[in-house]
Formats: structure tokens, sequence, C-alpha cells
């Protein structure tokens, strides 16, 4: 008994030296956000005394501090009252993310249930599964002689068109479309439902976990999208977030900050919005049979 | 009836599958006839493109850097997602707060966290200053062959999230059951291990694999927006170079280097799916297990 005892004690101080390891680990993960935030509150009295090294070139180092002493709101009032050019790179941004998660759910969706419902030749979902693997590189030049095929150059189509027919959605979706019992559908069937009725009534409501969850990937993978715009895009008044360059001066630092952050809260807010379903996203992207 | 069925099936998938004939298989294949083709002059040129791919030094440069990214970032991710999946999965304190915060990073956009490898690594920055302490002489650690460590940590920093998730999934899915019925037939914990856990997380392995090799091209992303179009040799990557030539219109050799890099890949997870089909399901697995034991019992 004692020695029992004795032995769920050092497994209990064991098990919170890991917990506390894991927990550091996990701050170091998160801190990049902290990092951010604290930056975008402080002055730009603060901020060039923390990082005037950097730009001054008179020795010395960066030095930092985890929270703002003298927090202030000056740069993000900066951002948002006095660059119109942040706007119109965090605009374009929404219109291409949003576009792009439009399209996918009016073609990506019934594909998805397709595959998932009708037999097919294997081939077709290989070809799928193929191009959802390939890296951009590898896709540039096809992609680029059907956009100018189609006089897209330098238009948001150029990245939103190719994007909506991204097959990584698809492949999610269907992996959820397929876990529905086939016997609810013969029921449906046998009741007089049409396959168009069947879709919109038991796939959609039934599958919307997965249609959710492939969103928020989507989401996180436009918004950070950066090899199409940067070759599609010339005009810089097309660009989005992701081309964003923060320069740190003396003078822009303060900014530069904030507006980091104000990239950040879209995707962080998705993220939280919609954790839950991403942890089984990733799941049935990652974990299914490929 | 059947029939009837998967014309319906067409119907759904249709929309979509002109899109991606459109955007993407189609293109693919014109870029497949023009990587044999001379683009000047329109004739089949045969493997000369290929040929002046491979002779091209910047090609090798950025071919080798993309393959070595790979052999480092993979197996580091791999198995310090798994070290971390085994505890979080038993269950500790705190790990459901343990488990989203390091799937964070996956949603920090790279050109908001650009700001913090600045200040990180640049020649005044805090890694220095910190190493000034030690009377460690400055390093321009983004201009120099330190900046490929610097994408190796910030692509497993940006990619643990989601593989520890996926081995903790792999961990779960194995059903109790099983290791309960070797138990009963009296297998020991080391054959246990060897011929239950082993096997079962091999298909998480493959996937887990896979994924993390397609996720270091996007690498890219952070050594262009830190380091811009022209870094440090030892972290020009095969998009570096097609940018270049995308830039000076170089369609034959993007055509052929687009190819080879296609088709490697290609292969690469052509055969991690076959090595997965070896894997054997679970109930032959516990058959076997139980033929052996049986076997055991009958000789002793």
């Amino acid at each position: 008994m004692k020695n029992s005892g004795r032995a769920g004690r050092a497994k209990k101080r064991k098990s919170i030296i890991l917990s506390v390891l894991l927990g550091m680990l996990t701050f170091v993960c998160c801190y990049p956000i902290i990092f951010l935030l604290a930056g975008s509150f402080m002055g730009t009295g603060e901020l060039s005394e923390n990082l005037g090294s950097m730009f001054q070139g008179n020795g010395g180092y960066a030095s930092w501090t985890l929270l703002p002493f003298e927090p202030t709101l000056r740069s993000w009032a900066e951002v948002v009252l006095d660059t119109p050019g942040f706007f119109v790179m965090f605009w374009n941004s929404m219109k291409i993310t949003g576009g792009i998660l439009l399209g996918q759910a009016v073609f990506g969706i019934p594909a998805a249930w397709g595959f998932a419902r009708y037999r097919f030749r294997r081939a077709l979902f290989f070809l799928y599964i193929v191009m959802m693997m390939m890296p951009f590189q590898v896709m540039m030049l096809s992609d680029y002689l059907i956009i100018k095929e189609m006089h897209l150059m330098d238009t948001l189509w150029a990245v939103i068109l190719p994007g909506i027919f991204s097959t990584l959605p698809v492949f999610i979706i269907s992996q959820y479309f397929k876990e529905i019992p086939e016997e609810i559908l013969e029921a449906a069937r046998i009741d007089g439902a049409g396959e168009t009725g069947i879709f919109l009534r038991i796939g959609l409501p039934l599958g919307k976990a997965g249609i959710i969850s492939a969103m928020v990937l989507q989401f996180l993978e436009c918004f950070n999208m950066l090899e199409q715009p940067m070759t599609f895009l010339k005009k810089q008044s097309l660009w989005p977030l992701s081309m964003f360059q923060p320069q740190i001066t003396a003078e822009t630092a303060g900014a530069a900050f904030a507006a980091s952050v104000f990239t950040l809260l879209p995707a962080i807010w998705v993220f939280a919005a919609g954790y839950e379903f991403l942890e089984s996203g990733i799941q049935a992207y990652y974990g299914s049979n490929v | 009836m059947i029939r009837k069925k998967e014309r319906w099936g067409l119907m759904f998938v249709l929309p979509g599958l002109t899109g991606v004939l459109v955007f993407y298989a189609i293109p693919c294949g014109d870029v497949i006839r023009r990587a044999f083709t001379q683009s000047l002059t329109g004739h089949f040129a045969g493997l000369m493109n290929f040929k002046q791919v491979l002779d091209n030094a910047a090609f090798r440069l950025a071919a080798g850097n993309t393959a070595r990214m790979m052999c480092v970032c993979v197996p580091v991710l791999v198995a310090l997602s798994l070290i971390l999946a085994v505890p979080l999965q038993r269950g500790i304190r705190g790990g459901r707060w343990i488990k989203s915060g390091l799937l964070v990073p996956m949603a920090v956009p790279v050109a908001s966290v650009v700001l913090l490898w600045q200040c990180m690594f640049s020649k005044q920055g805090f890694l220095n200053g910190a190493l000034s302490l030690f009377g460690t002489a400055e390093t321009d650690w983004m201009n120099t062959r330190y900046a490929f460590a610097i994408l190796v940590f910030s692509y497993v920093w940006k990619n643990l999230g989601y593989s520890v998730i996926l081995w903790i999934a792999a961990l779960e899915g194995i059903p109790g059951e099983i290791y309960e019925a070797a138990r009963v037939d009296g297998a020991g914990e080391l054959l246990i291990f060897f011929r239950i856990t082993i096997p079962n997380l091999f298909s998480a392995f493959f996937t887990i694999t896979v994924l993390s090799l397609i996720n270091s091209f996007k690498v890219f992303r952070e050594a262009y927006l830190v380091a811009g179009d022209y870094p440090d040799e030892s972290i020009y990557m095969l998009q570096h170079l097609f940018n270049n030539w995308y830039r000076n219109m170089d369609t034959d050799k993007m055509a052929a280097g687009g190819v080879l890099s296609g088709a490697m890949l290609f292969v690469l997870i052509c055969l991690f799916y076959t090595a997965r089909q070896i894997n054997l399901p679970h109930s032959e697995l516990e058959g076997n297990i139980a033929d052996e034991e049986f076997r055991k019992s009958r000789k002793g």
C-alpha cells in the first residue's frame, strides 16, 4: 500500500514535470503572437529604445520586454487611419479568400458528394490526389499559360479561379460524406426523394463538419498564399496581405508591428472559431486513406 | 438502375471536374508536351530541355537544397511530433491546452511572423545579443549558411501541431481489444509493441511523412519574405529558380524543370503508397499473434 502510494506520487510528479516541459514548448510556439501584440502597443519611443540598435548601427543589440511599459494605441491608429495602402492589401486578401471559398462551396462540395457516394473510376480520384500534392513550381507554367490564354493576367481572377478548383477541399469533404451510412440514403430513395434532394437535405447537413473544417483549412491556406499572387499579380494595387513585407526602420517599426497584428487577426479568429472542426478536419485530410 | 446512379454521380462531379481539367490537367499535359519541344522552333526536342536543365548549375543548387531541406525537415518533424504525441495521448495535465497551443502557428500568417524573425536573427538582433553574453562573435544568421537552420526551425514550428494531432489520432486508433486479446493469448509486451503498435502506426507514418514532404516546399514563403529573391545560397530553393525562369520567360526550362520535379515527387508518393499497402490489416495481425502463441503453447 505504502509502496504503491510512493509510486503513485512519483508518477504524478513525472506527469507534472512533463506538463511543465510541454507547456514551455507551447509557450514558445505561441510566443510570436505575444511578441507582435506587445510590439504593436509600444510607442515609437519605446520601440526605438528596444530595437534601435538594429537600424542605427551603433553597435549593441536589440532588446525586448515581454509587455510594453507605456501601452499606446498610436501604432494601431497609424495603420487604420494613415495607411490606405494597407487597407487595399487587406481587402485584396479578403476578396481572394472569399472568392475562392465561395467558388469551392459551389463547385467543390457537389464534386465531393459525387466522388463519395457514386461509383467512379479510381483513376479519376487519383488525378485529384496527384493535383492536390503538386507544389506550385510544378504547376506554375501550366497555370500561367491558361491564365494568359484567358487574358486574366494582373486581375484577382488569376489567383481566384485556379484556387476555386483546387482539389484539396474536394478530397477532405468527400472523406466525411463517405461516412454517412448508405441505409439512410436508400430509405430516402424509397420514400421517393430525388438524388439532388438527397444531397441537399441529407448530405449537406450530415457533412456539415467536413465542409466547415475544409473551409477553415482553406481559409488559412488562401490567406497565406504567396507564390500565386507574386507570379500573376504585377500591379501593386492588387497585392494581398500575404505579400506584405514589413520594414523595421526607426519611423515605421510601430506601424509594421500593428500591420502584422492586423494580418494575424483574421487568421487567428477563424482558427479559434473553427478550432473544433479544424482538429477533425486535419484528421480527415491527413489521416485518411490516400 | 446502377447506370442511372452513375450518371447522377457525374452530374455532381462534372462542374468541378471541368474546372480541374481546364485549370490543371489539360495545361499540365501541355507542359509535358512543351518539355519535349523547343519553344522557338516548335520542333520536337527529345530530351534536350531536360539535359539543359540538368546541366544548369542553378538547378542543381536549387534541387540539391530542396532535397536537403526535405531530408532534414521531414525526419525531425516526424520524430519530434511522435515524441510529443505519446504523453499527450496518455493524458497529462493541461493536455488540451498544449495541443491547441501547438497548433496555433499553423494559423499565424508568414507575413506577420517575418517581423519576429527579423528581430531575432538580424545582425544586431536578439539571438546575437543573447550570444554576446557568452562572448560569441556576431553572425548574420539570415545571410550565412545558418539560414538553412532557421528555415528548418520555422518549418518545424509551423507544422508541429498538426503532426502531433495526427499521431495522437493514430495512437488512439489502435483498438484496445487487440492489446487485450494479445495479452490474454499471453503475448509479451515486446511482442505486442513490435507486432501491434508499430504496424498500426505505419499507416499514420506514411501520411504524416507524405504531408510533411509536401509542406516542406512551403518554406519558400519564409525564405522569400525574409531574404527576398536572392537569398543566401544555402536556402536557394526550386521556387526561387522557377521565379527567375519565369521572369525571363524561360518556358523550355520551366516545362522541363516542372516535369522533372513533379515526376520525382510523384515517384516518392507512389513509393510511400506501396510501402503502406504492404502493411497488414488489424485482424490478420491478431490472427498471427494468436497462431504463434498457440504454436508455442503446443510445443511447450
